[in-house]
């Protein structure tokens, strides 16, 4: 369809009146702090008096100062536990669920799955830094079976702190993840399935070949909600260890908040939120050109077309050097992914695997 | 192209915007024509108004962070008493938890619409920078007018004295009055102690025996939780103070030159409470038990001794009933009960503040002869006049410890005073510490260096 260049009658710059109320909630709210906050990171300033001018030494302390930098490291560690095992773990418990879906109190699965993402992190956090305690249920539980070796003070252990606060995590996120890749999974049409089957792929084949290709955008999404919140994370910590022990569960935004509200030390602590916040900015644009891309760019089409290549080459009459059918999977999962297509052509596209 | 020529003129205006921003604001930099303000107007209270009655009306806006049972009582007793005796004042009180009134308080103070009255917590990281900033009020002539320095003994009005440019702490002008005091010293299970015989300890060797003792018994010498950062300052301290002399302790703690981290009595310290984690002294799992929940604990039986401050006192009495004593640190070396103290947060006047005169009779009314009695009343420590209250049980211990401590000159400050950052580089220095990830020198030596670049810069 040619695109006009404009509603008839209407002078064209008057579109400019209608985003300018978002763009003035966008420019007070968030435009002027940032460019604020550039400007207090540039000082030594303690938030009362008179700032010093001390350029970008600030951002040198950031990646300098081992405390400083550990909190950057304790987050990338976190992403591990919000994002990367999260997302696993609901991907296969979603595939499981959809395998089985006349199993009995799926519903309630579903919403316990899903009830961590309901509770404030607050609550979240006291009521496993209950659960951690020396004399808690955790311990409790292990002593019970005989692993006494285990049984420690989770929070206090040097070692082991950092990812009893990650699990935490994941065990928060998992049931984000789950959802999104059930409602993904959802749309996948059936005869896909019927497909693989008849061509005798097994559970394993049809997940990695039909099931993880359509929700490639669900798990964009999905990693770039859990890894930002990975990041970001503050609350659990600041209730659970606040840092401790010995820093070794600080994190950024807690060393912002440390740094600003406890310390006084304001100028390090709004470089430390900018770098922050072009980490978060940056990994955000990584995930969603490598994930999002499945929705409408060709560049995602290459690599799953050498990866349904792979997966289907052994099959009896199929041929790899004629890459229609495979790549027709992976784009009709993408798009029933997305919910632009209707279900039609993609049953077409199944029935021509068939 | 529209579309093109508009993404241009944002993008010019964004970074015309941006550059604006940049060159007009460096930090702080509207503010100052006010902090010269407060200053010219501290200057003239030579004379000042000490009869409220004279003032007119007035609305005392007053922030505090007592908010916990007793203490908000108290508060709440002695603001009614005020507006009764001066109908003219009106008193509207703001009550935050300790950590949002920090938050808020460093806002509030350089804003035009100060509070008149605010609990400024003494450390330098809250008053030492306020002070440097101007923007609390010196209270020496108030202080002359309303006889506070005949009052208050100086050990407890240094621990509110800055200089003028809040570099050093303990000397200098007054900033503000507490009305309670605060002293950690060691709280025992007293029918525990019978049954193993033991008299409360006085000395380092006795109390160590009794430790030795009560592990031999399959009790728990210390019930400690050391999850809540803070603990771990109280606990180092209390066996610091059984070593280190007072003028070492309060040069450290107070950021001053002359000491050092060092010296043989701190290195033996430091390896005495690492010996006590090694005996199994401390309870099992400390480094992850919540501070709470150890007292809690306590009160359950569960520990001969807790080391823990004045504040516990009327949670522990009632939980305990008459079965709990309390008692200065045991003597060391020094031949003296040193005891780490000080005072609950100080009631300060910000500089920016309308109304400082009925603020000074504000704070000179709370921490009076009569309020101290209503601070009794209500189950706390008062800063003056502890000897001449009616108590009885472990309030009456505490009371006798406190006036004891005043006396012989025994308090020595909180070690975390020492820098603005000394805080957390303490306490998580002690958790490396008594997690074994830090030896006793590497723990000092960290300690040290953080101290000496600190005094290096007075």
């Amino acid at each position: 369809m040619r695109r006009r260049p404009g509603p008839p009658g209407e002078p064209r710059k008057l579109a400019y009146l209608y985003i300018l109320p978002a763009v003035v909630v966008f420019v007070a709210f968030i435009g002027v702090p940032l460019v604020r906050s550039a400007t207090f990171s540039l000082y030594e300033w303690d938030g009362l008096g008179s700032g010093e001018w001390v350029g970008l030494a600030n951002y040198a302390a950031v990646f300098t100062d081992p405390d400083l930098r550990g909190a950057f490291v304790h987050a990338l560690v976190l992403i591990v536990f919000y994002a990367v095992v999260p997302a696993t773990l609901g991907l296969l418990l979603a595939a499981t669920m959809m395998r089985a879906r006349r199993m009995p109190g799926l519903g309630l699965f579903r919403v316990l799955i899903f009830l961590p993402q309901v509770v404030p992190m607050v609550v979240v956090a006291i009521a496993w830094r209950q659960i951690y305690a020396p004399e808690g249920p955790l311990n409790g539980l292990l002593r019970a079976v005989g692993l006494d070796g285990l049984a420690r003070p989770w929070l206090g252990d040097h070692t082991w702190a950092l990812p009893s606060v990650g699990l935490v995590g994941t065990w928060v996120a998992t049931g984000l993840c789950f959802v999104l890749f059930l409602a993904g999974m959802a749309k996948i049409p059936r005869e896909l399935y019927e497909a693989a089957r008849l061509d005798g792929a097994r559970p394993r084949q049809e997940f990695f070949a039909i099931t993880l290709p359509a929700v490639r955008g669900e798990l964009a999404v999905a990693l770039t909600l859990t890894v930002i919140a990975a990041l970001k994370t503050f609350d659990l910590v600041y209730v659970m260890t606040s840092g401790g022990p010995g820093h070794r569960t600080t994190v950024p935004s807690y060393e912002v908040y440390r740094q600003a509200f406890v310390v006084g030390e304001v100028g390090t602590a709004t470089a430390l939120a900018l770098v922050l916040t072009a980490i978060v900015f940056v990994v955000t644009v990584i995930i969603n050109r490598i994930g999002g891309d499945a929705d409408r760019g060709s560049r995602g089409r290459g690599a799953r077309r050498r990866f349904a290549r792979r997966r289907f080459a052994r099959r009896p009459g199929s041929s790899p050097e004629s890459p229609a059918a495979p790549a027709a999977t992976g784009a009709t999962g993408a798009a029933g992914a997305a919910g632009e297509r209707p279900d039609t052509e993609a049953g077409s596209t199944g029935r021509r695997i068939g | 192209m529209p579309v093109s020529r508009t993404r241009t003129w944002i993008r010019f205006a964004a970074t015309a915007a941006a550059f604006t921003l940049i060159a007009a604001c460096a930090p702080g930099s509207d503010d100052d024509a006010d902090d010269d303000a407060g200053d010219a107007g501290t200057g003239s209270g030579t004379d000042v108004e000490t009869d409220p009655g004279n003032l007119g009306d007035v609305t005392l806006v007053v922030w505090d962070q007592e908010v916990r049972g007793g203490q908000s009582e108290q508060i709440d007793a002695l603001n009614e008493a005020f507006e009764e005796e001066y109908p003219n004042i009106t008193i509207e009180r703001v009550s935050r938890s300790t950590d949002d009134l920090r938050t808020t308080l460093r806002l509030a103070l350089s804003g035009d619409d100060a509070p008149d009255v605010v609990q400024a917590n003494n450390s330098r990281t809250e008053m030492g920078q306020y002070v440097g900033n101007d923007l609390l009020t010196p209270l020496d002539d108030y202080a002359e007018a309303y006889g506070w320095f005949e009052r208050f003994p100086e050990s407890v009005r240094a621990l509110a004295m800055y200089s003028d440019d809040g570099e050093v702490y303990g000397e200098g002008q007054l900033y503000g009055l507490a009305q309670m005091g605060e002293i950690v010293g060691a709280f025992y299970n007293k029918s525990k102690l019978d049954e193993l015989g033991i008299d409360p300890p006085e000395t380092q060797e006795e109390f160590e025996a009794a430790l030795e003792t009560a592990h031999e018994a399959g009790e728990l010498p210390i019930q400690f939780g050391n999850l809540d950062p803070f603990a771990g300052i109280h606990e180092y301290g209390f066996v610091q103070n059984q070593f280190a002399d007072a003028e070492t302790i309060s040069n450290l703690g107070f950021g001053r030159p002359g000491s050092t981290w060092l010296s043989p009595e701190n290195v033996e310290a430091t390896e005495t409470i690492v010996s006590w984690v090694d005996e199994g002294y401390f309870t099992e799992g400390f480094a992850g038990l919540d501070y709470d929940e150890a007292w809690q604990q306590f009160a359950d039986g569960e520990g001969v001794f807790l080391v823990a401050g004045t504040w516990l006192v009327a949670d522990l009495d009632e939980a305990m009933g008459g079965d709990v004593g309390f008692m200065l640190p045991p003597a060391g070396a020094s031949g003296q009960r040193l005891v780490t103290g000080g005072i609950s947060i100080p009631f300060s006047i910000p500089a920016n503040s309308e109304n400082q005169d009925a603020a000074a009779a504000y704070i000179d009314f709370i921490t009076s002869a009569d309020a101290m009695e209503t601070i009794t009343e209500t189950g706390n420590l008062p800063v003056v006049d502890a000897a001449e209250q009616d108590v009885d049980g472990l309030q009456a211990e505490v009371f006798d410890a406190w006036a004891r401590a005043g006396e012989e000159d025994l308090v020595v400050p909180y070690l975390d005073y020492a820098t603005p950052t000394f805080f957390d580089t303490l306490t998580a220095a002690v958790q490396d510490l008594l997690g074994g990830e830090r030896s006793p020198e590497e723990f000092l030596d960290h300690l040290e260096s953080e101290y000496l670049e600190h005094v290096e810069d007075q």
